[in-house]
């Protein structure tokens, strides 16, 4: 399987109708104005050229304009971007189908640096990574937990800002399988940097077989190590932060690619090397250093490998 | 024996010196020669200072996961990049042209008011040395705002920015605010009132058109900002409610009073920059400018479409589809009247006599990068193509090329077409050819590639990103062409160093220029017109003086 940091992220390569839609209408303008600049570029060339000082060159003639060619060129560019103005409505409902009275399927809460994912209907909570069902439309709620975030995925389509107060609804699709980055695009604040996000877009089995998996209460902790990381869990009030929302619900941490809102690819010796300095990577971050030993570390990150 | 005078007081011979030549002479000054030169310096240093900032960033953004910065640090350093370009550097030298140049080119002694015009200035250098106050502020929460210039509320209420630095900013800001806003006051009353005979309305330059509707557009928009300032620090200090949604506040709101007076500003930078390049184009292709009223016309339809597009920074906010298609549509207007500037600036050089002084090989790539930050804009107009690349460097792209490829090439084209007047030297050829490549060069590889990124889903304001595939060659050829336009204003400074001291003796009008201004000595003595302003009889006054066998007035008639 492909990094995370292979993931495709590109505006032009499509992966549902809805960004599509944007894509066709993207290249389609960008031939235009591509149009436009090689005009205007021929234009000037051609006259420092032809026209450029040099001995012999006829004298500068004195004219002071022409009415027709002042109608021509307002005329034609209206007239061109009225089209375009067509294609654009177009494009708007096919890139933002409208979302009225639809009951969303899930509910994403974008806080200080990274994303809460919550499914509606199974009740599953994860951070920073959607799993979604190939060829099925989900409805997205959008909610801020602080400050002004965006949501962009540019392979599903538009981008949306998530404004506190302000609560905004999505149709998110992907056509075929694969992983898709996205990244919070509007400015948050200290680690705006590492606010990303994964899309992963499995088969209807494998999403389901995913919905079970996080639904479930992972194993008890079985050897010393993972039995003495889960008392470090509990006696470093981990979760006062990590069970209300102030920091990642961890229950299913080890089945995520990512840790620190993609920061870093998630490995048990990154997840040691995190917890180590989380300053190192994500400077900044409301996440403390804890400052354990070597043996507390090992045992914490024992545990927290078992939370699958 | 004599006794000791008292300095400073009347008779005090030293001291009238002093206030005739030295520094007090600047200090103290209403002469709009000298504030003009000193807006030029004043924003020329945070020029420098702004442009350190973005080195710095780009250095930390020429790798991947890169640790040269912390993001406190750049988070802080783009604010204050984009803040100081902004309110320090385009628009004080734009204004500080047009406090120069005005009175001259229409046959002025002065300003309107001269001593409102000092106000004004020295206002807004207090604002900006209040701005950078901020960096010493010291603590954990200390230093610069770090909430971009747009400065989003809630980021920047206390809840999210607690420092001091928001503070500063907004504090900052209102004394620029004021001192733009009488700066723009006083260049529409000089333009109004001071005209010499026979400078009617329609034989005014351009650059003086230009900078008049820009005065206007100055009083309409920035009481916006001022007022929106207030609101923000009555928030943040009076624990007032307006821009937080949790007490019944409205974070949109905010969106809405910054940018109806924010995309104005975009106008404000680039109208005067128009100015130049009319002036410019026509005097080095030896003809008058093409369809005078087509350019001024337009710029009146721009300054009023400006009103009426702000929220075209707000489509990915989701407002709703009508309300975004009306801005869509009211943006899209908006590139019309800009085209039809494009196309009279190029038709002004077909069938005349291209002369490539660096003056005119700035304005003509001005055309080009002008053009290619203008149709960019067209893009984000379109609004699904926007709810792609809003806030990704794609943006970062388009307003660089519309903000340096446009505004800042046609003030190095003015620099060097005004230089001779101003100081009495020719700014030197070769090192003005220099520089003009290297800033051609250095700006194109900086910021054409940015386009790509932005395509690619880089988001713009991170301070590092993961080393996904190509985003690592292009962030590092960006980089590489940040350095190659720092090297390029290098040897601006050094072509400047040299022709004080020894640049050719420029003479009344090196161009042949045929404005009012180069109708006295280079530089202008303090009254301006020694020996009167001469008779005008059209637009261009010194053309009728040297050809009275076929003024304008004749060959108009002839032309019908």
């Amino acid at each position: 399987m492909a990094g995370p940091y292979t993931a495709n992220a590109f505006t032009l390569a499509p992966a549902s109708p809805q960004a599509a839609a944007i894509s066709n209408l993207f290249a389609g303008t960008l031939i235009f104005l591509g149009a436009i600049l090689t005009l205007v570029t021929f234009l000037v060339i051609y006259a420092v050229i032809r026209y450029r000082d040099r001995p012999g060159a006829p004298e500068a003639q004195q004219i002071f304009g022409s009415r027709r060619l002042e109608i021509i060129w307002t005329v034609v560019p209206i007239l061109s971007l009225a089209v375009l103005t067509g294609f654009m409505m177009r494009a708007m409902i096919a890139s933002d189908p409208p979302t009225a009275d639809a009951r969303p399927d899930l509910r994403i809460v974008a806080h200080q640096w990274w994303w809460e994912i919550i499914y509606l209907k199974s009740g599953v909570t994860t951070a920073n990574e959607i799993h979604i069902p190939v060829g099925k439309r989900l409805l997205v709620d959008f909610r801020s937990a602080d400050v002004i975030h965006d949501f962009w995925v540019p392979a599903l389509g538009r981008k949306i800002d998530i404004v506190p107060g302000h609560p905004n609804r999505l149709w998110i699709e992907a056509d075929h399988g694969g992983t898709y980055l996205g990244a919070c695009a509007e400015f948050c604040g200290n680690e705006h940097a590492w606010m990303r996000i994964l899309v992963m877009a499995d088969p209807p089995d494998e999403f389901a077989a995913w919905i079970k998996q996080q639904s479930a209460v992972p194993p008890k902790p079985v050897t010393a190590d993972e039995r003495r990381g889960a008392e470090i869990f509990r006696e470093n009030i981990c979760t006062n932060c990590h069970l209300r929302s102030v920091g990642p619900d961890l229950m299913h941490v080890a089945s995520r690619r990512t840790l620190a809102a993609g920061a870093l690819e998630n490995t048990p010796a990154n997840l040691a090397a995190w917890l180590h300095d989380p300053n190192n990577f994500k400077p900044g971050s409301n996440m403390p250093d804890f400052k354990l030993s070597a043996d507390d570390l090992r045992a914490l990150v024992a545990f927290l490998e078992t939370q699958k | 024996m004599k006794e000791a005078a008292i300095p400073g007081a009347l008779g005090d011979e030293s001291f009238e010196q002093e206030a005739r030549e030295g520094w007090l002479s600047w200090v103290a000054s209403v002469d709009h020669k000298q504030l003009g030169i000193m807006y030029l310096l004043g924003a020329f240093i945070f020029f420098l200072v702004a442009g350190m900032l973005a080195l710095l960033m780009r250095v930390q953004l020429a790798v991947p996961n890169n640790h040269f910065l912390s993001p406190q640090m750049y988070n802080q350093f783009f604010t204050m990049h984009g803040t100081t370009m902004i309110f320090l550097v385009v628009v004080p030298l734009l204004v500080g042209f047009a406090t120069y140049m005005v009175p001259l080119m229409i046959g002025a002694r002065d300003m309107a008011f001269p001593r409102l015009n000092a106000l004004s200035f020295w206002v807004q250098i207090f604002g900006g040395v209040m701005l950078y106050f901020s960096f010493a502020t010291s603590g954990v929460n200390g230093g610069a705002p770090a909430v971009g210039w747009f400065s989003y509320a809630p980021l920047s209420e206390t809840a999210y920015s607690y420092g001091p630095g928001v503070n500063y900013w907004i504090l900052g800001l209102l004394g620029i605010g004021v001192g733009t806003l009488t700066a723009g006051i006083n260049l529409m009353a000089t333009i109004i009132a001071m005209r010499a005979p026979g400078m009617s309305i329609r034989r005014l330059p351009l650059f003086v058109w230009m900078t008049l509707i820009t005065g206007f557009l100055i009083v309409v928009v920035m009481p916006i900002l001022n007022a929106g300032l207030v609101m923000l620090l009555a928030d943040r200090l009076l624990n007032a409610h307006f821009f937080r949604a949790e007490t019944g506040g409205s974070a949109v709101l905010w969106q809405h009073v910054f940018w109806a007076f924010g995309h104005p500003e975009v106008y404000i930078m680039v109208l005067p920059a128009f100015g130049i390049i009319s002036e410019v184009i026509p005097v080095f292709s030896g003809k008058p400018i093409y369809g005078y009223e087509f350019v001024a016309a337009s710029t009146l339809a721009i300054a009023f479409l400006s009103l009426t597009v702000w929220a075209h920074h707000m489509f990915a906010v989701g407002l709703g589809h009508a309300f975004d298609m009306f801005f869509a549509i009211c943006s899209m207007a908006i590139s019309v009247p800009t085209g039809i500037k494009i196309f009279n600036w190029t038709a002004t050089m077909y069938q005349g006599r291209v002369r490539f002084t660096t003056a005119m090989l700035f304005a003509v790539s001005f055309l080009l990068m002008f053009t290619i930050g203008g149709l960019s804009g067209i893009a984000f107009a379109v609004v699904p193509i926007d709810w792609q690349l809003t806030d990704s460097y794609f943006v970062v792209a388009h307003f660089h090329y519309v903000l340096f490829g446009g505004t800042a090439f046609a003030l190095f084209a003015g620099v060097y077409y005004w230089f001779p007047k101003i100081t009495g030297r020719m700014l030197d050829e070769r090192w003005g050819k220099v520089h003009f490549w290297l800033t051609f060069i250095g700006f194109n590889l900086t910021f054409m590639i940015q386009h790509v990124l932005g395509m690619l889903g880089m988001p713009r304001r991170v301070f590092t990103y993961p080393p996904l595939p190509g985003w690592e060659a292009m962030n590092l050829l960006s980089t590489v062409g940040a350095f190659v336009l720092a090297f390029a204003v290098l040897i601006l400074m050094i072509n400047v160093a040299i022709s004080l001291r020894s640049g050719k003796i420029a003479g009344d009008n090196p161009w042949d220029a045929w404005t009012l201004e180069w109708a006295t000595t280079s530089p202008p003595p303090v009254e301006n017109f020694t020996h009167g302003v001469p008779p005008i009889n059209g637009r261009r006054p010194l053309w009728d003086l040297a050809h009275p066998d076929r003024t304008d007035a004749m060959m108009m008639k002839l032309a019908g």
